[in-house]
């Protein structure tokens, strides 16, 4: 211990900027990540607030554009991804034994640049033209020809942001591949640094691929190609067949890492192991490999020849094999457990039953026929935030509440905690429901005035919108409280049925992690 | 502790079955005409064959995934309420079970081709375009739908269908009508129990041409053409909007098809290749400076006042009075509003109105907003013009 006092971390502001310490990384990611999550979630306010009733009040439609695309990318980008990764950073090198990351100076880089990168992207907002109207999918030629002058620097932050994932996936491979403390072999290995590996992988094989549909972009915009548009030989369609072919693994990289910090969350609280480790990680590899066959299913209305409608339909169908798996081994693993429900238990117990009802509505949109009425409705919008904010946030909350008394030696306030679940919980739902009523109604998406028969499930789903959003704030507020004034934890495993070796070191975590390798049996 | 849990277990589990329930009936009470109505959950059962089958896979997938749902979270909720420390469960330490791990691999995948057959009959149906009775090609413009009838002897008639909500509607200054959004100016209009197909394409940027209630969703894509066909079963009006993000008024440009009997249909077809006719007469008419403006001022306030202004004075588009190029040379001013400006939401209206309105509205906004520049342009000027390009 007294050696770690010796290589504190450095006083002041200069700690943050040259830090390459993984905990100091991993908190500034996490951090950012916050930030942008609150930024994103104004957006949406001011998009539920003009969806609240029929006709045009707050914004105009071309606001309102701006609006669903920022939010769109803001918390795909800015939110969802760096706070994982910000979790891999802290919690990784403490799970597999190792002192830091691998590659510590890339890692500062690849944090520091993101925060020019949505600068840039949210500069837009204040420049002639406006930022980016054409949602977070930038279909061409909406997102080239008919344009603001505000995409290319558009492109240019989206190519940053690509910069800084795929140096972090790279500092995550090397890392678990290289640093594993001896003993330690893969399938040895805990279930989130399992899903961060697969997910590195993906990152680095489709990060390219966007960055790719970007420049051709911006060849078409500035160089005069065409390679989106028929009038020069291009091809409209060819865009959204590179996007997707980013967009679906996409979809994984943002839920795997959810996948893993709920397989760790629950055998904790269950007080018994997680049921089915070795299918747990074959089922995380096969969605992995499914997700790189699937892009087309977000293109059935676009014209694909009808075997690539059935090829689409029936691989997309399969991803729901390895998934199911997933839940029944989760619900397996409480199944005659001995379990208590503290705030990160509440909050996986919750991202089960909605993620679940996301999965369910995916197989529902996997059907093609049926696709071609759910296509582009607000049925899209409520699956998709069923599988990103009930999957993907709600895990990492309570990955937050997990770990937090790791991190800062004090315990959050437990009735704060649950009081937030619950808010969080009535009011995505009240949020979310609605909207798959609506979309099966015939509301289409991306619109900022409907016809009067919406009226009702909108105001319902305006409100939950404000109710979700306010839990966030109580989010942060129990954070800040439990760094200023929480109860100190001194017990090295904080919940009595944790396993793994993060729980081996002392609590608050030293600064350096495992300076000598624990020995794994 | 434990009856504090069923009480909530219940308590949460009441709004899902109300829910289900209230699915459950809506699909089974109502008839296809009362689809759109407050409040409604379900998709359409429709009036065509394809959108039928449609509803019933929607169904059938749906109360499987009901099915499973209630399997999986009633075996969650039972061990949240009975398995707890609380209650002094002692933990079991089984962690794997291959029979386990294989069942529930296969069961899922048995049930999955279930889904998959009747989705593939559907599927093969809806691309059978064969043998139509009817083409019509469906265009999509920001932000308007044109159809065009396509005439075997060549005389092909088209129109443009806009939204006819007007702005005071979405403004809030005027009370909102019962098809608020979804109503237009002229609905394309298809006999009924013919089999009709729509080929869809687009002007500018990528639109999708949805009618819920004939079960079609497609893509209208620039400079590609795409095919769906329907062949509605009953009379009436079918409402539906364009379904892919297409720049500001993307939420404003609905589809309104209206399905008649055939001899109706016959009437409709005549009057409007009548009315095609006259405009071709007018083509050859020399129309005198009044006349130009007064028709042009109509055109105006129906096409451009939206961006231009009222009194020209600009707004979203530039301002029309004392412009450079409206007080500029007369083939300026046409190039202008024939070809539009590319890259600016200023749309090419060459192909959108006739060359009569073209000639009208040219001279309307050249001798109105102060710009008094005397000259006009006739319907042969905008034909000769368009040629000579």
């Amino acid at each position: 211990m007294d050696a770690h006092a010796h290589h504190g971390p450095a006083k002041g502001l200069t700690r943050w900027l040259f830090t390459t310490n993984h905990k100091d990384i991993g908190t500034m990611y996490m951090w950012f990540s916050f930030a942008m999550f609150i930024l994103g979630g104004a957006f949406a306010m001011i998009i539920r607030a003009e969806l609240f009733q029929p006709g045009l009040q707050m914004v105009n439609p071309e606001f309102f554009n701006q609006m669903l695309t920022l939010h769109g990318l803001v918390m795909v980008f800015g939110a969802i991804m760096p706070a994982f990764v910000g979790l891999a950073n802290y919690m990784i090198p403490m799970m597999i034994g190792a002192p830091d990351m691998a590659l510590p100076r890339m890692n500062n880089w690849s944090f520091w640049i993101l925060p020019f990168a949505f600068a840039m992207l949210v500069s837009t907002l204040f420049m002639e033209g406006g930022s980016p109207n054409f949602g977070w999918t930038f279909y061409a030629p909406l997102s080239t020809t008919y344009a603001p002058p505000s995409v290319t620097f558009f492109i240019f932050s989206i190519h940053i942001m690509g910069m800084s994932s795929i140096m972090g996936a790279i500092n995550i491979i090397a890392t678990v591949i290289n640093m594993r403390a001896p003993g330690m072999t893969y399938m040895k290995m805990p279930m989130f640094v399992w899903t961060w590996l697969i997910t590195a992988f993906l990152l680095v094989a489709v990060m390219p691929v966007l960055a790719g549909a970007v420049t051709m972009m911006l060849m078409d915009i500035h160089f005069g190609t065409s390679f989106f548009s028929a009038a020069g030989g291009g091809d409209p369609v060819l865009f959204q067949h590179v996007f997707w072919f980013f967009g679906h693994p996409e979809v994984y990289i943002v839920i795997l890492p959810a996948f893993g910090v709920v397989s760790q969350i629950i055998p904790t609280f269950a007080r018994k192991p997680l049921f089915g480790y070795d299918s747990m990680v074959y089922a995380t590899a096969s969605i992995a490999f499914l997700s790189f066959l699937v892009w087309a299913h977000h293109m059935f209305t676009v014209g694909m020849p009808i075997a690539g409608e059935l090829f689409f339909m029936y691989a997309t169908l399969l991803i729901a094999v390895p998934t199911g798996v997933k839940v029944f081994n989760w619900v397996t693993t409480m199944f005659r457990g001995s379990m208590t429900f503290e705030t990160p238990m509440l909050f996986c117990i919750g991202f089960i039953i909605l993620f679940t009802i996301g999965g369910f509505t995916g197989v529902m949109l996997a059907i093609a026929p049926a696709d071609f009425q759910y296509h582009d409705s607000y049925f899209v919008v409520a699956h998709f935030h069923y599988v990103m904010v009930a999957g993907a946030v709600f895990s990492m909350t309570a990955a937050i509440y997990y770990w937090l008394p790791k991190w800062t030696g004090k315990m959050y306030d437990e009735t704060l905690g649950k009081t937030q679940f619950w808010i969080a919980f009535i009011g995505f739902n009240l949020a979310f429901f609605p909207q798959h009523f609506l979309g099966l109604a015939g509301m289409p998406r991306r619109i900022p005035d409907y016809a009067l028969q919406f009226t009702n499930f909108n105001m319902l789903s305006s409100i939950g919108a404000f109710i979700y959003g306010g839990a966030q704030v109580l989010l942060g507020f129990n954070v800040i409280r439990t760094i200023v004034a929480g109860k100190p934890v001194n017990d090295p495993k904080v919940w009595d049925g944790a396993q793994g070796l993060e729980w081996t070191l002392p609590t608050p975590a030293p600064y350096h992690t495992f300076t000598t390798p624990p020995e794994v049996k | 502790m434990y009856q504090k849990a069923m009480r909530l277990y219940r308590l949460a589990l009441g709004p899902v079955l109300l829910l289900l329930s209230s699915i459950g009936s809506s699909a089974w009470a109502q008839g296809p005409t009362e689809w759109r109505h407050p409040n409604q959950v379900n998709m359409p059962v429709g009036v065509t064959e394809v959108s039928a089958q449609i509803h019933s896979i929607h169904m059938t997938v749906f109360w499987i995934c009901v099915a499973i749902g209630v399997a999986v979270f009633s075996t969650m909720f039972y061990s949240i309420l009975v398995h707890r420390k609380s209650r002094g469960y002692k933990p079991s330490h089984f962690h794997e079970s291959t029979k386990l791990e294989i069942a529930w691999t296969i069961v899922p995948f048995i049930i999955l081709i279930v889904m998959a057959v009747p989705a593939t009959s559907t599927i093969i149906a809806i691309y059978d375009t064969e043998d139509a009775d009817l083409d019509i090609l469906v265009t999509g413009y920001q932000w308007k739908w044109k159809y065009e009838y396509i005439d075997p002897a060549g005389e092909n008639i088209s129109f443009f269908s806009s939204m006819s909500t007007t702005p005071e509607e979405i403004a809030g200054t005027a009370p909102k009508g019962e098809n608020y959004l979804i109503e237009v100016d002229e609905p394309v209009v298809i006999p009924v129990n013919k089999k009709v197909r729509f080929l869809l394409t687009a002007n500018d940027v990528i639109h999708a041409w949805w009618v819920p209630e004939f079960g079609i969703k497609k893509d209208a894509i620039p400079g590609f053409i795409n095919e769906a066909w329907a062949r509605p079963l009953k009379t009436g009006f079918y409402r539906g909007q364009c379904a892919e993000l297409c720049g500001r008024d993307h939420g404003f440009m609905p589809v309104v098809v209206s399905v008649v009997e055939q001899e109706e249909y016959d009437s409709w077809l005549t009057a409007k290749k009548e009315e095609a006719a006259q405009i071709k007469e007018l083509m050859a008419k020399h129309f005198t400076l009044p006349e130009l403006v007064q028709q042009g001022q109509q055109i105006y306030n129906r096409v451009c006042v939206a961006c231009h202004g009222p009194n020209g004075e600009g707004g979203i588009g530039n301002a029309l009075a004392k412009s450079a190029i409206v007080t500029g040379a007369l083939d300026e001013t046409l190039d202008t509003v024939v070809h539009g400006v590319p890259g600016t939401a200023m749309q090419a209206f060459g192909g959108q109105l006739n060359d009569v309105e073209l000639a009208a509205v040219t001279t309307y906004i050249r001798n109105s907003f102060g710009n008094n520049m005397g000259d006009m342009t006739q319907p042969v000027d905008v034909f000769n013009f368009k040629k000579g390009q």
